[in-house]
């Protein structure tokens, strides 16, 4: 059972102790909100209130507020979708592929990382409802017979494909989170002094009492949550990338999208988290559960995919040569050259170059240096989608009906609008729920601490070192443990 | 009903299995250990038995993809049938993404909801916990007593043996 490592660094530090952990955790819960934080959410619901005005002027004058034209009816929107979409991916790699491959560290960030995934999927999920123009019967995407008839959906149409899947990741998405919460808000519960605090927790706790029965099926029940949720996450993009590849637009029109749309998702979605990260381990002092080992090896994730999606983007302009159609090649070099070389540039060095620093352990270490990394990486991202999107459309079969797209004021409020909508909803979250999933780096705690196996606040930071083996005792007992003391 | 439970409070994960397997081993019945983290190990030293859950999602899973096979089939193949693209009727390789996600949307909602069922957790005003700490940093070992608490002496010496840093009684409304 115990594993003492003198190789690897500990997952969390500063020789926390059990009580230590729920201390830090909860006191950002329980304290009054600081300055920071109130500084934070005035922006951001500043940014709310552009989104609310851009939805209205949507609303109420129609789709027509937005710049498409009839070559590009699609741009900005679902760009913003594809890019909302594939951050929340991150969070569900971390909470489900990275429990199943038993990476102890995801402990510290995968409640964030979580929350981040629902709130970007509610992001994302505004524009293709917005860009219905009646949201109001938003309802008719699902099997729903025709008012005037028993007209079904198509179930041949990837967008079809693409409620299913969305709705699914959502809701899958929240009822993981929620069961991973359930123990920790029975712990402020049992912590809250306040009648509000103690009826609220006490309502969102479920009547959580830690059982060992409970613990077990709760054990088992994220492990299939896990299990069902890491195809499901590979699923979405999958379908997403279907939009476009089912089509027959040049430039879309590609059986490599759906691998290469999950690589760029992860490498977007580690980013978000990254920049999340480094915000919230500072605003709430959360410097000795995601420390720096964390942000290197989140790095790294991101280095991996960030490669990935490099690899793609030199695939793509091979099969169009390779491939000898005409339409395909024109595509792409219209990309690289045309007149949105410059969205292609930026998507290159965004994407291609960045990731690639993050070789050097300097960079990796480095908490500014990956600060201004992540968000290079997020704007990489957002270009890729939109490279993809609106130079495929604007330039297709027929020269005359070439066009190109200029965004109007309402899309860009939009964009920075959800943005704002994320960062009120994270804030909150932020605030009145419990960052770090507590019960969990509880359980890792001992096993992680600098002084070894038992947690002794005097040798709290000492250098990890192997511990002799002693003959004799069960592999369950701790290393020091003495009965008679 | 009130009952009267003698409580030990144990400090450590591996203390409180070694307790566990002593406690039971010395004839008495545990009722419950309460711990702010799963303990591994636990499910066997307190000889719980492997959740059947696997299985329930499995059938869930199951139902999830029955259904949504109908439901495309009945629809696009029989209710009202359209061509879409030259494609057959009922083209299964265009079923395959709808009929995936309502298979996990299946699995984890039922499951989501026979957990909740079974474990006795939906929203509540107010929760009577065992001790409050158990779900901060002690791990608390529940015995059930008689009505005249006799055997609490012989508990109390029992898990302090065992390494309980402390021995309390608590009266709690079972339902």
């Amino acid at each position: 059972m115990q594993h003492v490592s003198s190789v690897r660094e500990p997952l969390v530090t500063g020789g926390k102790t059990l009580h230590d952990v729920t201390q830090d955790i909860c006191y950002q819960v329980e304290a009054k909100p600081n300055l920071r934080w109130m500084a934070a959410l005035s922006v951001a619901l500043f940014f709310l209130g552009i989104f609310f005005y851009s939805v209205y002027r949507t609303v109420w004058y129609g789709i027509g507020e937005w710049g498409l034209n009839k070559t590009v009816n699609w741009a900005w929107d679902i760009t913003n979708f594809v890019w909302w979409v594939g951050i929340g991916h991150a969070g569900t790699l971390i909470s489900a592929v990275l429990l199943l491959f038993r990476q102890k560290w995801r402990s510290s960030i995968n409640r964030a990382a979580e929350a981040m995934t629902i709130f970007a999927v509610i992001c994302a999920a505004m524009f293709p409802v917005l860009h219905m123009g009646r949201p109001w019967l938003a309802f008719y995407v699902f099997p729903f017979q025709n008012t005037l008839g028993s007209l079904w959906a198509n179930f041949n149409s990837p967008l079809l494909w693409d409620v299913f899947a969305i709705s699914t990741y959502f809701t899958v998405s929240l009822v993981f989170w929620y069961i991973g919460l359930i123990p920790d808000f029975a712990s402020i519960r049992d912590r809250a002094k306040g009648t509000i605090a103690k009826f609220s927790y006490s309502m969102l706790s479920f009547g959580w009492k830690g059982s060992a029965k409970a613990w077990s099926r709760y054990e088992t029940v994220s492990l299939i949550l896990a299990g069902v949720s890491t195809p499901l996450v590979l699923s979405v993009h999958t379908i997403v990338s279907m939009d476009f590849a089912t089509s027959i637009v040049p430039g879309w029109h590609t059986t490599i999208f759906p691998p290469y749309f999950v690589a760029g998702a992860i490498f977007s979605g580690f980013a978000m988290v990254l920049t999340l990260m480094l915000i919230t381990r500072v605003v709430f002092r959360l410097e000795d559960y995601i420390t720096l080992e964390h942000i290197a090896l989140m790095n790294k994730i991101m280095m991996v995919t960030g490669s990935i999606v490099g690899v793609a983007y030199i695939t793509e302009f091979f099969i169009a040569w390779y491939s000898q159609v005409e339409f395909e090649q024109y595509a792409f070099i219209n990309r690289a050259t045309g007149p949105y070389w410059w969205a292609y540039a930026a998507m290159m060095t965004c994407n291609v170059i960045t990731p690639q620093l993050v070789w050097f352990r300097r960079v990796r270490y480095s908490i500014p240096l990956t600060f201004v990394l992540s968000i290079i990486v997020n704007i990489g991202m957002w270009f890729e989608r939109f490279v993809i999107i609106v130079t495929s459309l604007h330039r297709d079969y027929l020269p005359s009906s070439w066009a190109m797209f200029s965004p109007s004021i309402i899309d860009i409020g939009l964009y920075v609008g959800t943005l704002g909508l994320f960062f009120t909803l994270f804030l909150l979250f932020a605030k009145f729920f419990p960052v770090i999933n507590m019960a969990e780096v509880k359980a890792i705690l001992k096993y992680t601490v600098d002084s070894g196996p038992t947690y002794n606040p005097d040798k709290a930071h000492a250098t990890p070192a192997a511990q002799p083996v002693i003959h004799g005792v069960p592999a369950s007992a701790p290393v020091n443990y003495n009965k008679h003391d | 009903m009130t009952k009267q439970f003698a409580l030990g409070i144990f400090e450590d994960e591996d203390v409180l299995l070694h307790a566990v397997e002593n406690v039971r081993a010395a004839g008495v019945k545990i009722h419950d250990v309460f711990s702010p983290y799963p303990v591994h190990g636990i499910d066997d030293a307190l000889g719980i038995e492997r959740s059947r859950l696997p299985i329930a999602a499995f059938f869930f899973g199951m139902t999830g993809l029955a259904f949504s096979l109908w439901l495309q089939i009945y629809m696009l193949g029989f209710d009202w049938p359209m061509i879409i693209g030259g494609k057959p009727h009922i083209s299964l390789p265009a079923f395959v993404p709808v009929s995936f996600e309502l298979t996990v949307f299946f699995t984890c909602h039922g499951m989501a909801i026979t957990f909740f069922i079974i474990s006795g957790l939906y929203p509540r005003f107010k929760v009577p916990v065992m001790d409050v700490r158990a779900t901060d940093d002690k791990f608390v070992m529940a015995i059930e007593l008689d009505e005249t608490s006799s055997q609490l002496p012989r508990l109390t010496q029992l898990l302090r043996e065992n390494g309980a840093s402390e021995v309390n009684q608590k009266e709690m409304t079972q339902n």
